[in-house]
């Protein structure tokens, strides 16, 4: 328990003041500009809105600056800044089979209809220093082929699917709207579109973590990445005054499928099961981390006994948030005093008990 | 306008959600003034729940939001919409007021011409430059054989 405690304004402006001085840094160097961070930050930008829950590369960017780079305190003021607006709809559901791809690779299967496209990546970096861009004129035309990609590139999944040698992903039912957890806290045991949601704004290096310790076989499953793709995907909504679905324009994602061997049960013949990850712009750590911890949370439904924490639902659910996570740790720099002053009073008087015992004792 | 080529309304509202207030703008001082529209609903700015599917075709799931900026207005016996992903009003209104001229048809074909097809002109481009980028990281993997004598 904190309680409110009265005082302090003035010290609080002049926090806010030196807070501002700092963030700006040294005046003799130039100010960064939000056009920048969303340009060449576009990986960090990315992270932010995943973790703050809302698309919005300009927002995001102006959140990076206001936080001095800090992702949670940036994702953190996304989230506020969510509240504040009406929810006007919800868009069709994504079809990633018509993205524009800007990346597409395979780990299961090396030819595929359409191609492996490397894209913009780190994967075939040196990881040595490039300081050429300490310098400032770094402009490079990248070059381009003849004949565009195709329009539509199938799933290197549904490859498998054909021959039934993985589960099968159908919409549930009649199609329901999925439940949605900034609506309704989620309960336990949490369905597929809880679990995703939550997974998808949730925090990176947890969910890296966690998937990382399934790999290290604290999970009982070894993963492919039967395939991860990124580029841009058209959003259409149907608007109740229009009655038509309309694009409203394009975002950015990343998506993996992840491939694990199942040994199958009584009901069902050994086969592949599948883990996925969907995130907001480009990030691949957090869409195949997220695909991992979807499959070893889907255990239950396939028979396994949840024994690792990856595989545990609460555990990854209520831990995954990092700005609730942030919250409550961080509410303990609020002041205790009062709690604190309960605790001092009760470690006395039980040093004065067992003094006073122990006098009785030894005579 | 390319020969051949039509537009129907979902057509240039996509083509619309994605242009830059500058840029329409900009084409737009080919064409005398437009006419004043009325307002039936003032821009505003919220947010659309982006959906996925598990897997890509399965159950549906909340992925996260998205800001969208809507606004309506009128001119004459049409209304106009417009959706747009992001936060800018000013081009909500003027995206809804050319949506309200371009369902009128004595003024269709001059915006389509001017505005419109220059807009899906250049949208196509950028995008056929940067899928032919991306193709030009495409690959061919070949499997080496090991471990023999």
């Amino acid at each position: 328990m904190y309680l409110a405690v009265k005082g302090g304004e003035a010290a609080i402006a002049a926090t806010h003041q030196l807070l501002a001085e700092t963030r700006r840094g040294d005046l003799t160097v130039p100010e960064v500009t939000v056009a920048q961070i969303k340009e060449q930050m576009a990986l960090l930008v990315a992270r932010v809105m995943n973790e703050g829950a809302l698309y919005d590369e300009d927002l995001a960017a102006l959140a990076l600056k206001q936080a001095q780079g800090d992702v949670i305190e940036a994702a953190f003021l996304l989230r506020a800044y969510r509240t504040t607006l009406p929810r006007l709809g919800s868009s069709e559901p994504l079809d990633t089979t018509v993205m524009a791809i800007r990346r597409r690779i395979s780990a299961t299967f090396k030819d595929l209809p359409g191609g492996q496209v490397l894209g913009s990546t780190y994967d075939y970096t040196h990881r040595l220093f490039d300081f050429a861009l300490t310098g400032s004129d770094n402009e490079t035309e990248a070059v381009a082929a003849p004949e565009a990609l195709d329009d539509v590139m199938p799933r290197v999944l549904d490859i498998l699917g054909d021959e039934g040698l993985i589960e099968r992903e159908a919409p549930l039912g009649r199609d329901a709207t999925p439940e949605d957890i900034t609506r309704d806290a989620t309960t336990f045991p949490a369905g597929r579109a809880a679990r995703l949601q939550s997974l998808s704004r949730g925090d990176e290096g947890f969910l890296l973590g966690l998937a990382y310790s399934v790999q290290r076989g604290y999970g009982h499953n070894h993963p492919f990445a039967g395939e991860i793709r990124v580029g841009e995907i058209r959003v259409c909504l149907t608007p109740e005054e229009l009655g038509f679905d309309i694009d409203i324009g394009d975002i950015t994602i990343t998506e993996c499928q992840m491939i694990t061997q199942f040994t199958g049960s009584k009901e069902v013949p050994p086969q592949f099961t599948r883990g996925y990850g969907l995130v907001f712009g480009h990030n691949e750590r957090k869409a195949m981390s997220m695909a991992v911890v979807d499959r070893a949370l889907k255990g239950t439904e396939l028979g396994e006994t949840p024994t690792y924490p990856a595989q545990q639902q609460e555990f990854v659910l209520y831990h995954c948030d990092n700005v609730e996570a942030a919250g409550f740790l961080e509410h303990l720099k609020l002041p205790h005093y009062v709690d604190f002053q309960g605790e001092l009073e009760l470690v006395r008087r039980m040093r004065t008990e067992q003094s006073a015992s122990t006098k009785v004792e030894t005579p | 306008m390319e020969p051949g080529r039509t537009y129907h309304r979902k057509d240039w509202m996509r083509i619309l959600a994605r242009a830059k207030i500058s840029d329409i703008a900009t084409l737009l001082q080919k064409l005398p003034p437009l006419p004043t529209d009325e307002l039936l609903r003032p821009a505003e700015t919220g947010t659309v729940m982006v959906e996925g599917r598990a897997g890509g075709s399965g159950a549906r799931f909340n992925l996260g939001e998205a800001t969208v900026t809507r606004c309506v207005v009128r001119i004459g016996d049409h209304l106009g919409f417009s959706y747009a992903l992001g936060r800018d009003r000013e081009q909500a209104r003027l995206a809804a007021k050319l949506d309200a001229l371009l369902q009128d048809e004595s003024r269709r074909e001059e915006l389509l011409g001017v505005v419109v097809a220059p807009l899906a002109c250049a949208q196509e481009e950028a995008r056929t430059l940067a899928s032919r980028k991306a193709a030009a990281t495409k690959v061919d993997f070949f499997t080496l054989v090991r471990g023999e004598e």
